[in-house]
């Protein structure tokens, strides 16, 4: 699983342009080539390769519509969620194909967990009926491991010894943020490898948000996170690699203080300074 | 530009006053009947009322006295072979239409659940005769369960489906990104949340169908003494007060009204019953 030296990105290529910027990353826990999706005939994301880091936080920044979404979608097969979508390209995830005939998108999702940019929290459920739905619904009776698997994901959440005291009382019952790192425990529980994040903190207060920022700092010691961000600054904090979509198409991909400091592509830089998105 | 004069002012509070006025009476008339049906039912029927009404069973002609038992728990019996055939069929269909389902298959199902529940409930009775009646000769407590099943269905089907709909499409995302399969996720998750207004439906559903008389007619027919099997006519309140109130005699009559009086307040108390369900924590979304 060791590969020291490996092309991260290549570029959609363009004629006319420098040719792609190589990056290497020690470990890779995805592989995503020449990636295409539609929507019907819509297509959303246009030949993507990208390898995403083990153990590293990677960015994806874009502004609306650009397909950031629909690639970390595509990571656990959520986007096949919506009727009549179709795919091309390959995503392997630790060597294996995500999309052979053979795979069942609910282990995949297994593997590979989620956390939304609106905080769901299911409604009839206790916060501790919350965190270990997952396993239950999976099939786990045994009262004493989701006892402690309940304490241990609350604490990675950073929400144990907020909620303790508390744990019979309804997941709503908790404030935005407390509801978004509900979620992370809810994620976390069923142990998956990575942890997408769509916009986690899209939706919080700047101090849950910070809560939440360095939540993921302390997260990836032990899970790859992928992240989408609409906050350009948010991604320069939390995030070891970036990753700049415009309309479907990757245009630069690299270690975040690169992609933040020197930017090879007019267009990322243009975004990265505000200048449009 | 013209600002507007102290008499246009005028004019449009009279408008909007006469609209409220208006407005107010359609109220007052919507809901008169119902306060006006209750007394009624109170002074006819309330007098009949006793423990007597409750536990025996109907007296023979020109005896006075006896009450309705066999028609209360018949009732009961009827609605309880009707939900058992109906609630499954509806709730299911109702999750195909909100869950699986094609646009254009589901359009043509609503369709057809709609125009069934615009059915006339003495065709269903006709066509439980005919399926059901004809084939086992006899009338029988299946029969008149299996019609008021078939009033239900459409019914609850709408409204399970109508509130699996309004289930945020979030809950089914986080469900199923936790890896749990699509059918788990519907039953643990989606009608989980939409647990209450399902409830509701078929609460009211039952309340709708626990008045019907007319599909009875053809299917348990009624009975005057208790029913031992339900492959046997079964007596049904709402029969037995169609029998009781075209009688000649004045001590029926006295019955029948006490019998709408028991009929129309369980009705309100199941509408009761749906409030109580309905209100509950505020956690839910539906």
């Amino acid at each position: 699983m060791t590969t020291p030296e490996r092309t991260v990105a290549e570029r959609v290529e363009r004629p006319g342009e420098p040719p792609p910027l190589e990056e290497s990353v020690p470990a890779r826990t995805f592989e995503i080539k020449n990636l295409s999706i539609w929507y019907g005939e819509k297509r959303a994301i246009e030949n993507v390769t990208i390898d995403i880091a083990t153990n590293a936080v990677t960015a994806i920044i874009g502004p609306s519509g650009c397909g950031k979404s629909t690639l970390l979608r595509a990571l656990n097969r959520m986007h096949e969620l919506v009727p009549k979508t179709r795919l091309e390209g390959t995503v392997l995830l630790d060597g294996t194909d995500l999309y052979s005939s053979n795979i069942d998108p609910a282990i995949v999702r297994r593997r590979v967990g989620m956390v939304f940019q609106k905080s769901n929290p299911f409604p009839t459920m206790t916060i501790g009926e919350n965190v270990v739905i997952g396993l239950r619904l999976n099939g786990v009776r045994d009262r004493r491991f989701l006892n402690e698997r309940l304490e241990k994901s609350l604490r990675m959440a950073a929400l144990w010894d907020e909620v303790k005291d508390d744990l019979h009382k309804p997941g709503t019952s908790l404030s935005g943020g407390q509801q978004q790192r509900l979620c992370i425990a809810r994620t976390l529980a069923v142990e998956p490898e990575v942890v997408l994040m769509d916009e986690p903190c899209s939706a919080l207060d700047p101090i849950a948000t910070a809560k939440i920022e360095e939540l993921i700092y302390e997260l990836k010691a032990k899970y790859t996170i992928v992240t989408v961000t609409h906050n350009m600054q948010q991604a320069g904090r939390i995030s070891d690699y970036t990753a700049f979509m415009y309309l479907g198409r990757l245009i630069e991909f690299g270690p975040t203080t690169q992609i933040f400091t020197n930017p090879k592509d007019r267009q990322t830089e243009d975004y990265i300074t505000g200048r449009f998105g | 530009m013209r600002f507007e004069t102290a008499h246009h002012h005028t004019w449009r509070k009279i408008k909007s006053a006469l609209a409220c006025i208006i407005a107010f009476a359609s109220g007052v008339l919507v809901i008169s009947p119902l306060g006006l049906v209750f007394f009624y039912l109170l002074i006819h029927g309330a007098g009949s009322v006793n423990w007597d009404f409750f536990t025996k069973l109907p007296a023979p002609v020109g005896a006075v006295g006896g009450g309705m038992a066999n028609a209360i728990v018949g009732s009961l019996e009827l609605l309880a072979l009707a939900g058992v055939i109906g609630i499954p069929v509806g709730v299911l269909g109702g999750v195909y239409l909100a869950e699986y389902g094609s646009a254009r298959i589901n359009s043509v199902v609503r369709f057809l659940a709609d125009i069934l529940n615009g059915i006339p409930s003495i065709t269903w009775g006709v066509v439980v005769y005919g399926l059901i009646v004809l084939r086992f000769k006899g009338f029988s407590a299946y029969a008149g369960g299996l019609a008021l099943a078939l009033i239900m269905i459409p019914l609850i089907l709408r409204t399970t489906e109508e509130v699996i709909l309004l289930v945020p499409n979030g809950y089914r995302e986080a469900s199923l990104a936790l890896g749990v399969s699509r059918w788990k996720t519907i039953v643990h998750i989606v009608l989980k949340t939409a647990s209450k207004g399902i409830i509701t439906g078929i609460l009211l559903a039952l309340a709708r169908v626990g008045g019907e008389t007319a599909p009875l007619l053809f299917t348990a027919f009624g009975n005057r003494f208790w029913n031992h099997s339900l492959s046997q006519p079964i007596a049904a309140l709402p029969i037995q007060i169609f029998t009781y109130a075209i009688s000649p005699y004045d001590d029926w009559h006295r019955q029948a009204w006490a019998g709408a009086l028991v009929l129309v307040t369980g009705v309100f108390l199941v509408n009761i019953m749906v409030r109580i369900v309905t209100r509950g924590r505020g956690a839910s979304v539906v």
